[in-house]
């Protein structure tokens, strides 16, 4: 398809800019030539090719608005409607941030009643809405580690994560200074106990704990795990990236985490958007609230305004407060369903997994043969010894049945992982669809493993290169 | 509402299929006594209507200003009608990262176009796909200087910012930098002075902004110069993206970094995010550069397309060795940039000297005010820093007109002596001006 550039023409325009109604100054009369630029190449279009232009190019994308995406670690849920027509209210959008808070009680009240509801979920003192994704969330929640520490005048500089762990953990840890310390998976995916004993030393500040893990089975040890970090003064994290297992039937605070970040374009179903906006709330026990970044809302009898008097605080971790829109979309979520669906939620995302599971085990290999939460992992390993087909190829074929492949890959423990996550908004007859498309993909790859290898064959671009990709990077068009 | 399709009948063959009686049995490996045992203390479920009903009455709580006089990081402009449309197709906003790139090659061409706009207008040789804000593109520019040159010292002009400055100290502490604030002078622009006699051997980066935050524009190349020769790198930010329209890019005045907030672009103020952070640099960091990158490469029957690519800079492949954590981006909000970049085209010139107009013709009349007077004489884009008897009361008559005032610099510049910012976008008429300036005689 052309590029934007490719389709400028001179002179052509969308769309004008109002005539000026004060006086019209000559530009270097008031800003020195030398501060000016000289041209400014930006593509000239009309309006009709700029709609036509994007609206092919989302016919090239896939959403979950167009089918199933069984995503693994994403939870790729639906985007219910009413919250984007929520988040339009003129009333959320055109407040500046600055405005004064009289002017802006209803945005407080929602930021303040939302980190009640996630404490409430998550059986945590307190939230911050701060963070702009899941990562910052771990960024965020290892400085409040960090500040524990230096507030106590302890050096601990390591902390331990699981080799099941997703890769923002690592290097979340690593852009606030702490070294890394890997923690192995015991036989059943869960943490190895001993190990954790042997690594658990003075200097180590704390564990990262994904729970359920990325294996998406849940933490048995949960007790002896929380007991070992705790007895040599270490604090338990939880990434809450798997949250979506767990609200409403359990809470990650009763289960002796210090520390959790929750994703809500994972768990409380706002939209992706191709890789963002995101929010990733920090929720903390009543120890570490002093640390939240700042500013944070207080509420006075009736009354919410911004208090940045909190001196053991981190800092700020972004301007103003946060994604403020997305949260909008996440309270309408948490409003509309209430306890009952909350509850709901988990409960038929682990139905889903486990279903997908026993319908799948005959055709693939399980990585472990447990109960699993929200997600399943498998192995392409069966695949791959039978006839040379590889979990990639799997994933490619199943875009010509109109899904979106699951995670691949990942944990990086499994070989040929195939990491299957459906959600609870799918219906059994999704589940069905899919299935009988992994087990026909099976019959394929034993069948005619070439047709397997050759996928994608009804996309809109076939396989890419990415070795020429990264040997030879273009990544802006030069040419004009 | 609820969005579970499953019924009681479905759930039955599932949990045959599974070979389980009840659903309890599903959380067998939670051990017994931390299941919860009752409902959650959420408020019950409500309808569409219900809901609908509900949040507009939270909406309504908030008071929406007849026009706003704040500028201070984040800008009121029109948002042309496409903007909207494109970003609400559910094909854009429904989907993840683009990972697999052969059905995603709609997200990745309009990254890969975002990407070549910012390179434009920035004068840099790189962009990436987006940070989470202006500030935490500026910190993240600071870290990897830091890390690159192994240097632990940023100089940090005081004019940037104040929360671009507060986050980048938080980044800064986290990773035991040292920061110092440069002052400005009497011009409004950083004290290159000063700037010399801190720049040491020690010194990672110099970081300014431009349009710094009291709206005055900076002369970069020498800065730049003066960076370069200690050795340290000059990350270079803006204000309000629009002034990229005219100003001279920050890379071509030798900026390594360029990074601000792309709000401006597309994007609705929505008290305070989701924005869109710029990061754009130079050949020199592509490899290391923090976010995603598309890069357009072939097919394997030789069409174009295009994928992420230079992945082994990112967390999911290096881990703690990588150059970033970042993850989930701003994508949606970087297509609305992306869109109305397209729409506004060469036009942007127009839209940045129209602001210029109305800021200079605003600052005139206002100043013109008994008491009245600029804080600094240097060149403004769309912000001018006043001097003024009482900020609050003028602040105050303001609200009462249903204006919402300016940014009190006494809030984080008690060495200025009181001080008013105030912002004249396309969006400010004379009308309201001429009233304004009335109402506070």
């Amino acid at each position: 398809m052309e590029l934007l550039f490719e389709n400028s023409r001179p002179g052509r325009k969308a769309g004008t800019i109002p005539a000026s109604d004060v006086p019209e100054v000559a530009l270097d009369k008031v800003i020195d030539t030398s501060l000016l630029r000289t041209d400014l190449n930006l593509p000239e279009l009309s309006e009709v090719d700029i709609v036509r232009h994007y609206t092919r190019l989302s016919q090239r994308n896939f959403g979950v608005d167009m089918g199933f995406y069984p995503l693994g670690s994403c939870t790729m849920k639906y985007n219910p409607k009413i919250n984007e027509n929520v988040a339009g209210l003129q009333g959320f959008t055109s407040l500046h941030p600055y405005v004064p808070e009289a002017a802006a009680q209803g945005n407080l009240q929602l930021l303040h009643e939302l980190a009640g509801f996630l404490s409430e979920i998550c059986g945590m003192a307190d939230f911050t809405l701060q963070p702009a994704a899941g990562a910052h969330g771990e960024l965020t929640g290892v400085m409040v580690i960090k500040k524990h520490f230096e507030k106590k005048r302890e050096k601990r500089t390591t902390i331990l994560i699981p080799d099941t762990a997703h890769g923002t953990n690592p290097a979340s840890v690593a852009l606030c200074g702490f070294q890394v310390a890997t923690l192995r998976s015991n036989t059943e995916g869960g943490v190895d106990l001993a190990h954790l004993r042997e690594l658990m030393t003075p200097d180590v500040a704390g564990l990262m704990l994904t729970n359920p893990n990325t294996l998406g089975l849940f933490e048995r040890n949960i007790d002896e795990v929380a007991s070992i970090v705790h007895g040599k003064g270490g604090l338990l994290y939880c990434d809450g990236a798997n949250a979506n297992a767990l609200i409403g039937v359990t809470r990650p605070g009763d289960l002796g985490f210090d520390i959790i970040q929750l994703n809500l374009h994972k768990t409380f179903s706002t939209p992706h958007g191709c890789g963002g906006p995101g929010s990733g709330p920090v929720g903390v026990k009543s120890h570490l609230v002093p640390f939240l970044p700042v500013p944070r809302v207080v509420k006075e009898g009736e009354r919410f305004r911004w208090s940045d008097k909190f001196p053991d605080s981190i800092g700020r971790i972004r301007s103003f407060y946060g994604n403020f829109n997305v949260m909008v979309k996440a309270y309408t979520y948490i409003r509309s369903i209430g306890a009952e669906g909350l509850r709901r939620v988990s409960e038929n995302a682990v139905l889903n997994a486990n279903y997908i599971k026993e319908r799948l085990r005959p055709y693939y290999q399980l990585a472990y043969d447990r109960v699993c939460m929200h997600e399943c992992v498998f192995s392409g390993e069966k695949q791959v010894q039978e006839s040379g087909v590889h979990t990639t190829d799997i994933a490619k074929r199943l875009l010509d049945y109109g899904f979106h492949p699951p995670t691949i890959y990942f944990p990086l423990i499994v070989r040929e992982a195939i990491m299957i996550e459906p959600t609870e908004t799918e219906s059994k007859e999704t589940l069905d669809e899919f299935c009988a498309a992994m087990i026909s993909i099976a019959k394929e790859a034993k069948e005619n493993p070439d047709l397997v290898k050759s996928a994608p064959l009804t996309t809109p671009v076939k396989r890419m290169d990415d070795v020429l990709a990264a040997r030879k990077p273009d990544v802006c068009w030069t040419l004009c | 509402m609820d969005y579970v399709p499953n019924t009681l009948q479905d759930q039955q063959q599932m949990m045959k299929a599974i070979g389980i009686e009840a659903l309890e049995a599903l959380f067998v490996d939670i051990p017994e006594k931390y299941r919860l045992k009752k409902l959650l203390e959420i408020p019950p479920p409500m309808s569409e209507q219900e809901i609908w009903e509900h949040m507009t009455r939270i909406a309504a709580r908030n008071v929406t200003p007849r026009s706003t006089l704040l500028g201070a990081g984040v800008y009121h402009h029109y948002i042309p009608a496409v903007v909207h449309h494109i970003i609400a197709r559910s094909e854009f906003y429904t989907a993840y990262t683009p990972y697999q790139a052969e059905i995603s090659q709609g997200i990745l061409q309009a990254i890969y176009e975002y990407q070549t706009m910012i390179t434009r207008l920035t004068g840099t040789q790189v962009a990436n796909a987006s940070m989470y804000d202006g500030a935490t593109a500026m910190a993240e520019a600071a870290v990897l200087s830091a890390k690159t040159l192994g240097k632990n010292r940023l100089l940090l002009a005081r004019s940037i910012h104040p929360e671009y400055r507060a986050v980048v100290k938080t980044y800064a502490w986290a990773n035991g930098y040292d920061c110092v604030e440069i002052p400005c002078a009497a011009s409004g622009q950083i004290d290159s002075g000063a700037l010399k006699d801190q720049l040491d051997d020690r010194t990672a980066a110099v970081l300014v902004q431009s349009p710094n935050f009291f709206g005055i524009v900076e002369d970069v190349k020498p800065l730049a110069d003066l960076a370069h020769g200690r050795g340290a790198l000059l990350v270079a930010g803006f204000t309000d993206a629009t002034s990229l329209g005219i100003l001279k890019p920050a890379g071509e005045a030798g900026a390594d970094f360029v990074v601000g907030e792309g709000q401006s672009f597309g994007n609705p103020m929505n008290y305070g995010g989701p924005y869109l952070g710029i990061l754009a640099s130079t050949d020199a960091f592509l490899r290391k550069i923090p976010g995603r990158l598309a890069g357009a490469t072939v097919d394997r029957e030789g069409c174009r397309g295009y994928v992420l690519t230079l992945q082994t800079r990112e967390q999911h492949i290096r881990r703690e060795k990588a150059t970033s954590n970042i993850c989930s981006n701003e994508a949606l909000c970087m297509l609305a940039a992306a869109v109305y970049l397209a729409s506004l085209g060469k036009n942007l010139k127009k839209l940045a000297t129209l602001n210029v107009w109305k800021a200079n013709y605003f600052r005139a009349k206002l100043a013109a005010l008994p008491g009245w007077k600029p804080l600094f004489p240097g060149p403004v884009y769309n912000e001018f820093a006043l001097a003024c008897p009482d900020v609050k009361s003028a602040n105050s008559r303001l609200e009462s007109a249903g204006y919402t005032g300016g940014y009190d610099l006494s809030r984080e510049y008690p060495e200025l002596g009181g001080g008013i910012l105030l912002c004249a976008t396309e969006m400010l008429r004379k009308e309201d001006m001429d009233n304004i300036a009335a109402l506070l005689k």
